[in-house]
């Protein structure tokens, strides 16, 4: 390893170490420009990262779920009977 | 209630049973609504109702589930892309990454579902808040109070420990060679 800061290119290991902080954008913007500077010259890590990225549309896209008949209005309803409890009595003055 | 899908599907992976995932939801509404003076305008309104929602789970129904919590150590630790080696990956990056990303779109939906619930409740929210909601680390620590760096090592080792889970579904399915 250099001890030369910013001159030396990551290596494969090293990105592939910070792939999940890339993917979440949670790296500082001179990491991003060193990974993706190593993306542009290793297919293989760009691929890797391709797949991760995939794995995560993965599972935005298939975790949905069909909302259950009545819920909505079981829901409006409870919040209609709390409305109502705490509305009390008319103003009288 | 436009927010009412999302959450439900949420508290779905949360209780794995869809009568306690209704009353979750039901309960997560009630409370927002008594609460909704504290709740700041312009600020994350959804990340606020994960924030009751997940709340709620954590202190009814996993104790009602008497699921014992799982130390975040006893989670198996799983290498870096565990699965995408497994479908040939770097080594055989010739052929083409829509080989790996074909077999990924093979899984069908309650395979992903089962693999996400399959994991241990304070990994399986992380990934699931991460993964399935987009919010970042810090609405996540903020969601579910736990330190940043805890919330980041539940999300990575969590989404590797899914992919193990994935990878043993695609085995029993021939999707994947062992």
């Amino acid at each position: 390893m250099s001890s030369q800061q910013g001159q030396e290119n990551m290596d494969c290991e090293e990105a592939i170490h910070r792939l999940y902080h890339f993917l979440d954008g949670e790296l500082t913007e001179e990491r991003r420009v060193e990974i993706r500077r190593h993306l542009d010259e290793c297919r293989p890590c760009l691929q890797a990262f391709d797949f991760e990225a995939e794995l995560r549309h993965l599972l935005a896209a298939r975790c949905r779920d069909h909302v259950p008949e009545g819920l909505r209005r079981r829901v409006a309803e409870a919040i209609d009977h709390e409305q109502r409890a705490a509305g009390g009595p008319p103003d009288r003055g | 209630m436009e927010h009412m899908p999302a959450l439900y599907s949420a508290a779905l992976r949360m209780t794995r049973n869809s009568a306690d995932a209704e009353d979750l939801v039901q309960e997560t509404y009630l409370k927002a609504y008594r609460a909704f003076d504290t709740f700041q305008e312009g600020t994350n309104l959804k990340a606020w109702l994960y924030k009751i929602l997940t709340n709620s789970y954590i202190n009814s129904y996993r104790a009602r589930q008497r699921r014992p919590e799982q130390a975040d150590g006893d989670i198996e630790d799983v290498e870096e892309l565990y699965l995408y080696r497994r479908l040939g990956g770097l080594e055989a990056a010739a052929a083409g990454r829509s080989a790996e990303e074909e077999v990924l779109s093979r899984f069908t939906d309650e395979e992903v579902k089962a693999a996400l619930e399959s994991l241990p409740d304070q990994f399986r929210i992380a990934v699931l808040l991460a993964d399935v909601e987009g919010f970042s680390y810090q609405e996540i620590a903020d969601i579910t109070g736990v330190p940043i760096g805890t919330v980041m090592s539940r999300i990575h080792r969590g989404r590797r420990a899914l992919q193990k889970a994935l990878h043993d579904f695609g085995l029993e399915r021939g999707l994947v060679g062992a």
